[in-house]
């Protein structure tokens, strides 16, 4: 479990880092808080050539607040500092993005493990992979030849593979709409474990408050990508989701939607189950805020 | 003959003092083996068996010498080590001895087992080199479980055991005991297994050899838990004298028996330090840990007992299969779970008929040691499932039906021909369902019900055999013997006391409460009491701490050298005031005459027994050293406990949480309750994580599934429940202090109670989970079944 040989070099900034990485070609990491990459190196399932460290990029630091309702997280902020950003930063309508972090392995990786990291390493269940799908994200990348933004729908391409080029960077990530109503629950057989299934609900309330004029339900660990559930996000703009019997077909539908596989955490018969329940968990919980 | 734990009345017996190992491990300045760095120090990583069953067709190791950082490679070959071999002294029909070749050489047996050793500048560069190692493989098919190991024409892990059977030993059969099933009113089985588990202690192995030119030694740095039977390995391997091999064992974290036998990489590593003239480290990594050392538990059982009408257990016959990998672990053989399940199986309860049948089978899988409990949390299992499930036949309350049959009258001799030694078996079990009534959780059960939710209660009664001497261990017809230990206490020149002893801490607190032990018996501060273990140069002999022997045997030859060294400070002081001996007594760090009060300080009789010897009578030897041995000459002293525990199902995940959990336990006198609190905790957390957490599967090749904590569920403090502790005292008759072993009993008891509280709360779905760990899916479906 020691990695195998690499060149290390050292980011100063941004355009610093993307021409390098424009040189260095396909051999080349970026390392940022290193919670997935320095273990896969040192199964040696990762054998990058050169590793580019940006860690040193304050500029990628920070929580802001646009005026216009949108926040903004800089992909080198640790979960940690999301978890613990006061209100003023993460407001109510963001409040789902911080209670998410709690999800988030354990301390010590949400103190080193960064915002951009975990989009970029793509795990299908990660945490902030459900958020910026539930919550329309924008994914600013930056290469040699400038930024884009990336909607989250285009972003994940699959397993571990994303819409990033070899010489890009993650450098933000926008939530550009407020979600006051939106929850994410999870369940893995230990604390800090990744999810066998994780479910994440955002609600559009109308102004009585319990009609839901639209809905987004989306689903961890049952495929390589987060999933998107429009059946089952359906049934709750159809019907009042406090009436009998919704929140139930509505989790049905989730679990008919998906083909989730059979591994050592769970059959595709048990993430149904764990689907049934943490959708319906978490409509509740998006219903109440 | 039980008492509730009285407080101390001065003496150091009994007093929850802090641990003196707390100060250096808690703030950092531990020494662990892998802290330990000597000049021009090499590091050795393995290569290792990427195929569970083959033949090695060839080992090229020159590219690895090619390797930068490379220094050495050395395979089988090279080294020609003496195989590591285990014996039994019983007929081939019921023990096959098999060897485990130091480095493998023709066969591999296991994916991960060792084939060569690489020794490089770092550790870096010593992975590069393994990469770099070639190897080619006959694949041979991999058995992988006990039923394929035991199939018909199956293939071979060792071609001298037919049958895949290391062990194979039926006992007792009572006469009669067909008739006795045939005709009892209420007959229940059992048919479960275990996962197989890794004791995972937080430290991994490791090991630092260095060869010694002054004194003509080579020096071992090992983390085991038994110092003297790694050097008689270590020396018979390398062809060396015993004598010529220091082994040392600084702090460790952990070994819960996996450190309780003796490795091979240890071996390899001091070969490799005595040819290169340098100094070899090697640390075990995390994923070698998980998939290359040594694993336990795994065991299936085929079980059955036969009730009255009344709920007197009458006869108990059992088949037990124990998975014990690919080889037979030193110095207790692959006989080791087997032979403790078998033996011991009747547990607390009064037993008119037995019979069984014990089998040890080998498999392409990494080998058992002893993990704490040892078969002890598998068959107080089985046979709490049998009680449960009678009492459910029999329509009686279950803790009822224990009650009617625990054993009451001491000293009582099983069908199994143990004595057991007093204990406090019906004590424990009233004030364990006492405490769970008077704390109101039977009203919130039948709450819980009615609001659809899935409540349990479960209990586990259990002994522990603890101290077993040379006695007990030469039954089991062990060619190796352990049982007794030395121990040598000797003052100073300015009073204060150096104890050593042959049993080896690592977590036992041995420091602090054999410290109490010395101290008590001299009237000395406790801060003046160093202990002394892990080094067998200065320590005489000793068979280290497993099975829960450590305060019972050890602490037994402590006391009795302080003893000893207290009648010779007695006897100089009597000198010295020229009275006779009767006349004095120990005082507070002094000796003092009865009549007049007068006073000689330790350190005053210090001074004459070193300093001024010539003032000691010619019958007195210089200096202030005594030695003492301690050994079992009975069955050994049995430590009971019942374990209740409540805990909660949840239908939409399945999830079992653990809502209480109080143990009853008496370990006899305890020297310090807090560690022995300390001991309980740790040991409820092993047993819940193997009765719900911890399992190591394999493909249908033989790969582990788990090769890191993502995959290998160790519970972490989040999933482990807080445990009341209360404590009941049946002092043990012939260990010297009254105390009794505490190490393994909150392991044991663990698994069933959780279980039993499992299937208490699945009542209403008629569906009984008998086998461990019990995971949030089968809940998950058994609870889907009920809807």
């Amino acid at each position: 479990m020691k990695p195998a040989a690499f060149t290390y070099h050292r980011g100063r900034d941004v355009d610093g880092v993307t021409r390098l990485l424009r040189e260095l070609g396909e051999d080349a990491k970026v390392l940022a808080g290193g919670q997935s990459l320095v273990p896969m190196m040192n199964f040696r399932l990762a054998r990058p050539q050169h590793l580019v460290d940006i860690a040193g990029l304050r500029e990628l630091v920070g929580i802001h607040n646009d005026p216009d309702g949108a926040l903004r997280i800089g992909a080198l902020t640790t979960h940690h500092a999301v978890e613990t950003a006061p209100s003023t930063r993460v407001g109510r309508n963001h409040a789902v993005v911080r209670e998410a972090m709690r999800w988030v392995g354990h301390l010590p990786i949400r103190t080193r493990g960064t915002v951009g990291g975990s989009l970029a390493h793509a795990d299908a269940t990660a945490e902030w992979c459900l958020l910026a799908i539930l919550l329309d994200a924008q994914l600013t990348v930056r290469g040699p030849d400038g930024e884009r933004a990336v909607p989250a729908a285009d972003f994940f391409h699959g397993y571990f593979t994303t819409a990033l080029d070899s010489d890009e960077l993650l450098t933000e990530i926008v939530f550009p709409r407020p979600a006051p109503h939106s929850a994410l629950t999870e369940f893995a057989e230990r604390h800090g474990d990744f999810a066998t299934v994780s479910a994440a609900v955002s609600l559009d309330l109308a102004e009585d408050g319990d009609t839901v004029r639209g809905a987004r339900i989306v689903l961890g660990g049952v495929d390589a990508l987060p999933v998107r559930c429009p059946e089952a996000e359906a049934v709750l703009s159809r019907d009042r989701p406090g009436t009998g019997g919704v929140l139930d077909e509505c989790a049905e539908a989730a679990a008919e939607h998906i083909d989730p596989p059979s591994d050592d955490n769970g059959s595709a018969h048990y993430r149904r189950l764990l689907t049934r329940t943490l959708v319906r968990r978490a409509c509740e919980e998006a219903m109440t805020r | 003959m039980t008492t509730e734990p009285k407080p101390s009345d001065g003496s150091l017996i009994g007093a929850s003092v802090a641990r003196q190992e707390d100060p250096r491990l808690v703030s950092g300045r531990g020494r662990f083996t892998d802290d330990l760095r000597l000049p021009g120090m090499l590091y050795a990583q393995f290569v290792r068996s990427r195929v569970a069953h083959g033949t090695v067709t060839s080992l090229d190791l020159a590219p690895v010498l090619e390797v930068p950082g490379v220094v050495a490679a050395y395979s089988a070959d090279d080294l020609k080590l003496v195989d590591i071999t285990a014996r039994l002294d019983r007929p081939v029909s019921e023990f096959v001895p098999t060897g485990m070749p130091v480095l493998a050489r023709d066969r591999v047996r296991y994916a991960g087992e060792p084939l060569a050793v690489v020794v490089a500048r770092d550790p870096y560069a010593a992975e590069d080199g393994v990469e770099a190692a070639k190897v080619e493989y006959d694949l041979r098919q991999p058995v992988t479980s006990a039923a394929q190991a035991l199939a018909p024409e199956a293939t071979l892990v060792h071609d001298e055991a037919p049958a895949n059977t290391l062990l194979d030993v039926s006992m007792f059969a009572t006469e009669g005991i067909d008739e006795v099933f045939a005709e009892a009113g209420h007959v229940v089985t059992v048919n479960t297994s275990t996962g197989r588990q890794n004791a995972l202690p937080l430290e991994t192995r490791g090991a630092v050899a260095e060869w010694d030119d002054r004194d003509r030694q080579l020096s071992l740095t090992t983390s085991s838990q038994v110092p003297h039977q790694v050097r008689t390995v270590a020396a018979a391997c390398l062809g060396m004298d015993e004598s010529a091999v220091r082994v040392i064992v600084p702090d460790m974290g952990g070994g819960f028996g996996l450190k309780c036998v003796v490795g091979r990489e240890e071996i390899v590593t001091a070969a490799a330090a005595l040819r290169l003239r340098r100094p070899v480290k090697w640390t075990e990594d995390r994923k070698d840990a998980l998939t290359a050392s040594f694993l336990g538990r795994e065991q299936h059982y085929d079980a059955r007992a036969a009730f009255s009408a009344e709920g007197r257990l009458l006869a108990l016959d059992a088949d037990i299969v124990c998975d014990m990998g690919a080889y037979s672990c030193y110095p207790f053989t692959a006989g080791i779970e087997p032979m403790m399940a078998s033996s011991e199986m009747p547990s607390v309860y009064r037993l008119p008929a037995y019979r069984v049948r014990a089998r040890a089978v080998t498999t392409n899988k990494a080998p058992s040691a002893p993990y704490r409990g040892v078969s002890r949390p598998q068959y107080v299992q089985v046979v709490e499932r049998l009680f449960e499930r009678a009492a459910r036949e029999l329509g009686m309350d279950a803790v009822e039906l224990r009650r009617r049959n625990l054993i009451t009258e001491f000293p009582y001799t099983g069908v199994n021909n143990v004595t057991y030694d007093p204990g406090s078996y019906l004590e424990s079990l009233n004030l364990c369902e006492q405490t769970m009534r008077d704390e109101g959780w039977y009203e919130l059960r039948e709450r819980a019900a009615a609001e659809g939710r899935h409540l349990g209660i479960g209990y586990s009664c259990f002994s522990e055999r603890t101290g077993y001497g040379s006695k007990a261990f030469a039954q089991r017809k062990m060619e190796v013997v352990p049982g007794f230990d030395i121990s040598e206490v000797r003052m100073d020149v300015s009073g204060a006391l150096v104890v050593t002893t042959g049993t080896m801490s690592h977590g036992q607190s041995h420091e602090t409460t054999f410290a109490q032990i010395a101290a008590s018996e001299l009237g000395l501060e406790l801060s003046r009491v160093r202990v002394h273990q892990g080094d067998t140069n200065r320590v005489t002999y000793g068979w280290g701490t497993y099975a829960s022997r450590s305060v019972s045997i050890g602490g037994s030859a402590v006391r009795r050298a302080a003893r000893q060294l207290g009648e010779k400070l007695c006897a100089i002081a009597a000198a010295r005031w020229d009275v006779p001996v009767a006349e004095v007594e120990l005082g507070r760090a002094a000796v003092r005459h009865r009549a007049d009060g007068a006073q000689l300080t330790f350190a005053e009789l210090a001074d004459v027994a070193y300093l001024k010897s010539h003032l000691l009578p010619p019958e007195l030897e210089p200096g202030l050293s005594e030695t003492a041995s301690f050994d079992v000459s009975t069955d050994g002293t049995f430590s009971n406990a019942t374990h209740g525990t409540v805990v909660e199902l949840h239908p939409g995940t399945g999830q079992v949480e653990i809502l209480r959990y109080v143990c009853v336990e008496d370990c006899g006198v305890a020297i310090n309750p807090r560690v022995v609190d300390g001991q309980t905790r740790g040991g409820i957390a092993q047993g819940v994580a193997g009765a719900l957490f911890e399992r190591i599967t394999y493909d249908d090749q033989g790969e582990p599934s788990a090769t890191s904590f993502m995959d290998y569920k160790v519970p972490t403090a989040l999933e482990t429940p807080e445990v009341s502790v209360h404590h009941l005292e049946t002092p043990c008759a012939f260990t010297e202090t009254g105390a009794k072993g505490v190490g393994e009993g909150g392991t044991i008891g663990a698994p069933a109670a959780v279980l039993n509280a499992v299937n208490d709360a699945l009542t209403p779905t008629g569906v009984e989970l008998d086998s461990t760990p019990v995971t949030p899916e089968t809940v998950a479906r058994a609870l889907e079944h009920a809807s």
